[in-house]
C-alpha cells in the first residue's frame, strides 16, 4: 500500500524517535510512504491564532505538493493531521475562503481540487488499513505483563473527524490488546495535555499535564503511549518540573506508541528510537520482556 | 427562519464575530446551557466562560468580550465543539476573537501573541518551524526571566539530539512567501 507521507517539523529533530519507530514499523507493515517534496511546516495552532487566511493557503501547500499518483496522505502528527484536514474540509465547504486558498496558492504556481486527497491519522491507517489479524501476524515478542496507558490527546479524535469516538476512542486500545499488553482504561486518555499552554502560563499546563500523569499513576500504568509529538513533549519534558511544582514524584516513561509496536514486531530498541525520551523507557521493558522469558521457560520447564 | 430574524436583529459586533468565524453563523443558536465551559479544561480560569461570551458578544459589549482572557485560555481542545448541542464551532469562534483582540489591540493577560507572531515569523522565513529559534527568540524578548528555568529543560532535550540549533529552510521558500503574500493581501492581515 503507497501513501503519501508529510511527517511534519516535530518529527525532524525533537520527536525523530517518532520519524523512525514510523519508518521502521512502515517497512515492517509492508506500508509504502513516500514523503513529500519539499513539505511546509503546517502552522501548528499559531498561524490560526494570527491570520486565518494565510494559515489555511501555507498548509494548503502541502495538498497541492502531494505526487498526483497518490490520494491518501499520511500524518503521523497530531497538529498536523488536524490542520491537512481541516484546510480540505473548509476548502470543500466555504467557498469565499476557497476561492481565496485557491488564489493564493495560484500566486506560487500551484493547484489543489478539495477532497483529492484523504488525509490520515497513522493510527487509523495501522488500525484500519492494516487490521487486526495482519497486525497479530506481525507479533514476535508479545508484550504480555506490561501496562501500558494510551494517551490520545485532542486533535486525533476532535473535532469529529469520523476517526474514533470523540470522547471515549478505542483503537489504540485494541492495537495494543492485539500486541499482547495490559491495557488500562483510565479516565483522561483523550483530555488535553496543555499543548503550546507550556510557553504561555506554566500553571495553567503544568496542571493540565499533573492530571494526565497522576491517572496513569494511579491506574498502575507503566507508560504512557502518545500519538502526538506535542503531548509526548508535555508529559515527558516538563515532567521534573510538575514534580517540583506540585511535590509529586513521578517517573514515568512517555513514549511514542510506534515505538512500542515495533517492540511487539522484534525490532531492536536503538533502532525504533528509545533513549530519546527524558523519563527512561528502556528499564521498564527490559524488565518486563525478561519476566516473560523466564515466564516462558518456566512454563517450558514445567 | 430564526436565523434570518436573528441576524436582522444582531449587534454589530455578532456580524463581526460571524464573519471572521467558518461557521460562526451557528453562534446565534446558543441556548445559554453551560456544557462549554463544563468541558473546558481551564474553563476555571476564565474570566466569562464561552456562553456568557456569547451574551455577551449578542450584546455588542465588544471591549469587554476582546480584553477578556477566555480565549487566552483556550487550548484546542475541541471538547466544548463536539459536546454543544447546538453545533457552534466554539474551538472556532475562539480563533476568531483571538485574531479579533490581537487586531484591535486589546489582547491582555497573555503572551500568546508574542509566542505565534514568533512562530509565524520564523515559519515565514524558513518554511519550517525552528524550536530553538522560538524558544530563544521568545523568552529573549518577552520573558526573559524564565529562561533560567528553561535552561535544564533545554539542555536535557539538546544531548538527546532532540534540539537542532541552526533551521531548516525549505527548497522553493520563494514559493511558499508569494502565496503568503498573497493570502496577506487578500485576508487584509498584517
Amino acid at each position: 500500500m503507497k501513501y503519501a507521507y508529510y511527517p511534519g517539523c516535530s518529527l525532524e529533530c525533537s520527536s525523530a524517535a517518532y520519524d523512525v519507530s514510523v519508518r521502521a514499523v512502515a517497512e515492517a507493515l509492508q506500508l509504502e510512504f513516500l514523503e513529500v517534496d519539499d513539505w511546509n511546516c503546517c502552522g501548528a495552532t499559531e498561524y490560526f491564532t494570527q491570520d486565518e487566511l494565510t494559515a489555511c493557503a501555507v498548509i494548503a501547500r502541502n495538498l497541492a505538493l502531494v505526487d498526483p499518483q497518490l490520494d491518501q496522505l499520511v500524518a503521523p502528527c497530531a497538529a498536523c493531521f488536524l490542520n491537512l484536514k481541516k484546510t480540505d474540509q473548509l476548502m470543500a465547504e466555504n467557498r469565499e475562503i476557497g476561492a481565496n486558498i485557491h488564489a493564493a496558492l495560484a500566486a506560487g504556481g500551484l493547484s489543489y481540487r478539495p477532497g483529492r486527497v484523504r488525509v490520515r491519522h497513522l493510527l487509523d491507517v495501522i488500525y484500519t488499513d492494516i487490521g487486526e489479524a495482519a497486525v497479530r501476524r506481525h507479533v514476535v515478542r508479545p508484550l504480555n505483563g506490561l501496562r501500558v496507558a494510551p494517551f490520545y490527546g485532542c486533535q486525533v479524535v476532535r473535532p469529529i473527524l469520523g476517526e474514533d469516538d470523540t470522547e471515549y476512542p478505542m483503537k489504540m486500545d485494541e492495537l495494543f490488546t492485539w500486541l499482547g499488553a495490559e491495557v488500562i482504561d483510565y479516565p483522561v486518555k483523550a483530555h488535553c495535555c496543555g499543548g503550546h499552554m507550556t510557553q504561555i502560563s506554566e500553571s495553567q499546563a503544568f496542571e493540565l499535564i499533573r492530571r494526565l500523569l497522576q491517572s496513569a499513576v494511579e491506574y498502575e500504568a507503566d507508560m504512557i503511549l502518545c500519538t502526538c509529538p506535542m503531548c509526548q513533549l508535555n508529559l515527558d519534558a516538563y515532567q521534573s518540573r510538575v514534580n517540583g511544582l506540585f511535590h509529586t514524584d513521578f517517573k514515568l516513561p512517555i513514549v511514542f506508541f510506534t515505538q512500542m509496536l515495533g517492540v511487539a514486531f522484534g525490532i531492536e530498541l536503538q533502532k525504533l528510537g528509545f533513549g530519546k525520551e527524558i523519563v527512561a523507557a528502556t528499564p521498564v521493558i527490559e524488565a518486563r520482556l525478561a519476566e516473560q522469558t523466564s515466564d516462558m521457560q518456566m512454563t517450558k520447564s514445567q | 427562519m430564526i436565523q434570518v430574524a436573528a441576524n436582522q436583529h444582531a449587534s454589530s459586533f455578532l456580524r463581526e464575530v460571524m464573519a471572521a468565524t467558518p461557521g460562526g453563523q451557528r453562534i446565534v443558536h446558543c441556548l445559554q446551557c453551560g456544557s462549554c465551559g463544563g468541558s473546558c479544561p481551564n474553563g476555571a480560569d476564565m474570566q466569562h466562560t464561552p456562553r456568557t461570551l456569547f451574551a455577551l458578544i449578542n450584546a455588542d459589549q465588544r471591549e469587554q468580550v476582546l480584553s477578556s482572557n477566555t480565549m487566552w485560555c483556550c487550548v484546542s481542545c475541541y471538547f466544548c465543539t463536539t459536546r454543544c448541542p447546538q453545533k457552534i464551532p466554539i474551538t472556532e469562534v475562539m480563533y476568531a476573537l483571538k485574531r479579533l483582540a490581537i487586531r484591535s489591540g486589546l489582547a491582555k493577560h497573555t503572551d500568546a501573541p508574542a509566542l505565534a507572531r514568533t512562530f509565524t515569523d520564523l515559519l515565514d522565513k524558513y518554511g519550517r518551524s525552528f524550536e530553538f529559534g522560538l524558544a530563544s527568540r521568545f523568552y529573549l524578548f518577552h520573558k526573559p526571566l524564565a529562561m533560567l528555568k528553561m535552561g535544564p529543560l533545554g539542555w536535557s532535550m539538546f544531548t538527546r539530539g532532540r534540539m537542532a540549533l541552526t533551521p531548516t529552510r525549505i527548497k522553493n521558500i520563494e514559493q511558499l512567501q508569494a502565496i503568503i503574500r498573497k493570502a496577506r493581501e487578500l485576508g487584509g492581515a498584517s
